[in-house]
């Protein structure tokens, strides 16, 4: 047996006594395009985190390609082939974009070598371009790009990187209706080369272009499998209550908890935060709610970690 | 399936990043640079009085550590408010050298006069010219080596990295002035009368020493710019703008950084080994807190983000200062910080970066007057004055 690109085991992260993730277990094999969702301090980002080397994990172990990735730097982890975007796009705006697809793809290069000056576009760099389509903005400087834009940009960064498993935080978030779908279809695109890990909020994003869904809730997994599978699960529609979305019954979801009933959001436009406050104001007029009150960590949406028996 | 991707931004032109800059932008900055070192090594020796020429060459000498400071702090970021320190360390290596030779296999005068009997051991190899020389530029180099590597690893930065070289600054001082009969104390090294066999106090000497120290600013603006260009510069300049976000690119900012740090420390130890011999004197005065700080702000009034502004902010700030002091002796420190408030709250970018607003805005006016048909041709929202491209180096 060939072993997984990415084994997450038992993995738990503690803030300040708050369990942000409690006992994951997550396997993407070669070649996966597998979504993460889940409510407003589900713990999804933080997983990511954790991968990536930006937070430390209190137990549990991250395998990528066999290799343990505990107690490795953010940089030398991104050398092992991990690559990331983060909520907020954060590209180089001095830079153009040009030259912060150059930069993202020169990491390998010895850094005396990086000292000599850019001739022409590497083939890596050319690729990034031709798959994101940024060609004509390549000598702008990036700070005058769109949001949309930019994501697309940082997405072209981490192609250029080759990396073997991208992990792609809310690359949406924020994006107007075309955008969302032109990121879908480069997500399909990049889907075919790489290994992907995409967090989404967005249910409609998460029909059209998802195949394998993770349901992380209050730090664990919920469920796993098709989004068909996810979509018809009882414990998803109750996690994703007061969302009035055709893919979630509300009528389903009243029935599973009747008595959080009276703590029903109207259903809001910003899934983010009617998810997240629709979980924490179930438990509350539940009255099972015990820890919803000491449970606001550092972690903004923690709230919704109050336990749910 | 690329199609539908590619209705992401309007029909590409052919590829700008391939066509390059064009002829005249490529010829621009050269022409510049030879006619400002034709300046600076045919004209001012031809022209200036050999005190003035003297003055000069001090004002270079100060330019090359503004130089190091707009690379640390411009470029990459790094508030580095203890470059008097290297300075120093050049500076004291040198004036080692100077004083040893001066003396001829005595004591120097000082200790003489501080009851020291017999050369420390510290001082034995600056008999050696070329230790001293070579010393100067490798000792603040691992200095700020060593320096960088527990600093920078621990992610110290901005105003604590600020603090942690000022606080270096003002305890250099305190050792120095402490070790009266190793360093001089208070007076620090002075008194030289020869240089490599010539005297120091000759026209003749001090004009092929400030001949030197121009050929060598000279150098230095070149590998500088060479290295801001380069993709290590662009580095830098994503360490600045995003530390966090470069180490997920897999790069390790604080070698890079360390790394630069460290080539700002050099130049500015070279700078030191230069200003004493042209000066006569290095002592702690002249490397404390103030005079880093005084550095800072000429870089700040010049134009922290192009080594060319630093340059000249340096050299204006040395010019200004002199002949401010000669007719108010005491106003030039209140000039000196309201000059520094009125750039950074009004010109963040210095004198250097007005020179460039003002000529975008005629490059410009000139552009929409030639193509207005044309209109925005790169599909983003903003006008044609975000085209122009930034003033570099």
């Amino acid at each position: 047996m060939s072993e997984a690109l990415l084994e997450v085991r038992d993995l738990s992260v503690v803030f300040d006594g708050f369990r942000a993730l409690d006992g994951v277990d997550l396997t993407v094999e070669r070649g996966e395009l597998r979504f993460l969702i889940g409510p407003n301090g589900a713990g999804k980002t933080t997983l990511i985190d954790v991968i990536t080397g930006l937070t430390r994990p209190a137990g549990g172990s991250v395998r990528f390609e066999g290799r343990d990735l505990a107690g490795r730097k953010e940089h030398e982890i991104v050398r092992m082939g991990v690559g990331r975007t983060f909520q907020t796009s954060v590209v180089f705006e001095e830079l153009t974009v040009l030259e912060n697809l150059d930069l993202a793809a020169s990491f390998r290069r010895p850094l005396w070598s990086l000292a000599r000056r850019r001739r022409g576009v590497s083939d890596a760099v050319a690729a990034a371009m031709e798959t994101t389509q940024l060609h004509a903005l390549a000598d702008r400087p990036a700070g005058v790009l769109s949001h949309g834009q930019r994501q697309w940009l940082e997405i072209g960064m981490l192609i250029a990187q080759g990396p073997r498993l991208l992990l792609l935080d809310e690359p949406v978030a924020g994006m107007s209706g075309e955008e969302r779908q032109h990121t879908g279809e480069l997500l399909t695109e990049i889907a075919k080369e790489h290994t992907v890990i995409v967090i989404e909020h967005d249910m409609e994003f998460l029909r059209r272009y998802a195949s394998q869904v993770t349901v992380l809730h209050e730090g664990k997994v919920l469920v796993e499998g098709s989004v068909d599978e996810v979509r018809a699960d009882p414990r998803v529609q109750e996690v994703y209550l007061g969302r009035t979305d055709d893919t979630f019954d509300p009528a389903v979801a009243g029935k599973t908890t009747a008595s959080a009933g009276g703590g029903r959001m109207a259903g809001g436009p910003d899934a983010g935060t009617a998810i997240g406050e629709g979980v924490v104001a179930g438990p509350g007029a539940a009255g099972t709610g015990t820890m919803s009150g000491t449970a606001a960590g550092p972690v903004a949406g923690s709230a919704a970690a109050g336990e749910v028996k | 399936m690329t199609a539908t991707v590619r209705n992401l931004v309007p029909p590409a032109p052919p590829a700008p990043a391939l066509r390059g800059p064009s002829l005249r932008d490529r010829l621009k900055g050269p022409a510049v640079f030879t006619f400002v070192a034709v300046l600076a090594l045919v004209a001012a020796p031809l022209l200036l009085e050999p005190f003035r020429l003297n003055l000069l060459a001090k004002y270079l000498c100060y330019a090359i550590v503004a130089l190091g400071i707009g690379l640390a702090w411009g470029q990459g970021g790094m508030l580095t408010l203890g470059q008097g320190v290297f300075f120093g360390l050049g500076g004291y290596a040198m004036g080692m050298y100077l004083k040893l030779n001066d003396a001829g296999g005595d004591l120097p005068d000082f200790m003489v006069w501080s009851g020291v009997e017999k050369l420390p051991a510290l001082w034995a190899p600056f008999a050696n010219p070329v230790f001293a020389v070579v010393f100067a530029v490798a000792g603040p180099v691992l200095l700020a080596l060593l320096l960088g590597a527990l600093v920078f690893r621990q992610r110290v930065r901005g105003a604590y990295f600020a603090i942690l070289t000022q606080a270096l600054a003002a305890a250099t001082v305190i050792l120095l002035v402490g070790q009266q009969g190793l360093t001089g104390g208070t007076n620090g090294l002075t008194n030289f009368f020869e240089l490599f066999g010539q005297d120091l106090a000759a026209d003749e000497t001090q004009r092929g020493l400030y001949l030197v120290v121009a050929a060598v600013l000279g150098v230095l603006y070149l590998l500088a710019r060479q290295l801001v260009r380069s993709r290590f510069g662009r580095l830098l300049v994503a360490i600045r703008d995003g530390e966090d976000r470069v180490r997920f690119l897999g790069y390790n900012p604080a070698t890079v950084k360390t790394v630069t740090f460290a080539v700002s420390a050099g130049m500015a130890g070279l700078a030191g080994a230069l200003f004493v011999p042209v000066v006569g004197i290095i002592s702690p005065a002249l490397l404390g807190v103030v005079p880093s700080l005084e550095l800072v702000v000429a870089v700040a009034v010049g134009g922290r983000f192009s080594l060319a502004g630093a340059v000249l902010g340096a050299v204006l700030m040395g010019y200004a200062r002199t002949s401010f002091s000669e007719e108010f002796a005491d106003g030039w420190l209140y000039l000196q910080g309201a000059l520094f408030i009125l750039v950074i709250s009004l010109a963040p970018k210095g004198l250097f970066g007005l020179l460039a607003a003002a000529r975008n805005l005629i490059a410009a006016r000139t552009q929409s007057r030639s193509r207005t048909m044309d209109g925005d041709m790169a599909g983003g929202a903003d006008g044609p004055l975000v085209e122009a491209p930034e003033a570099r180096a």
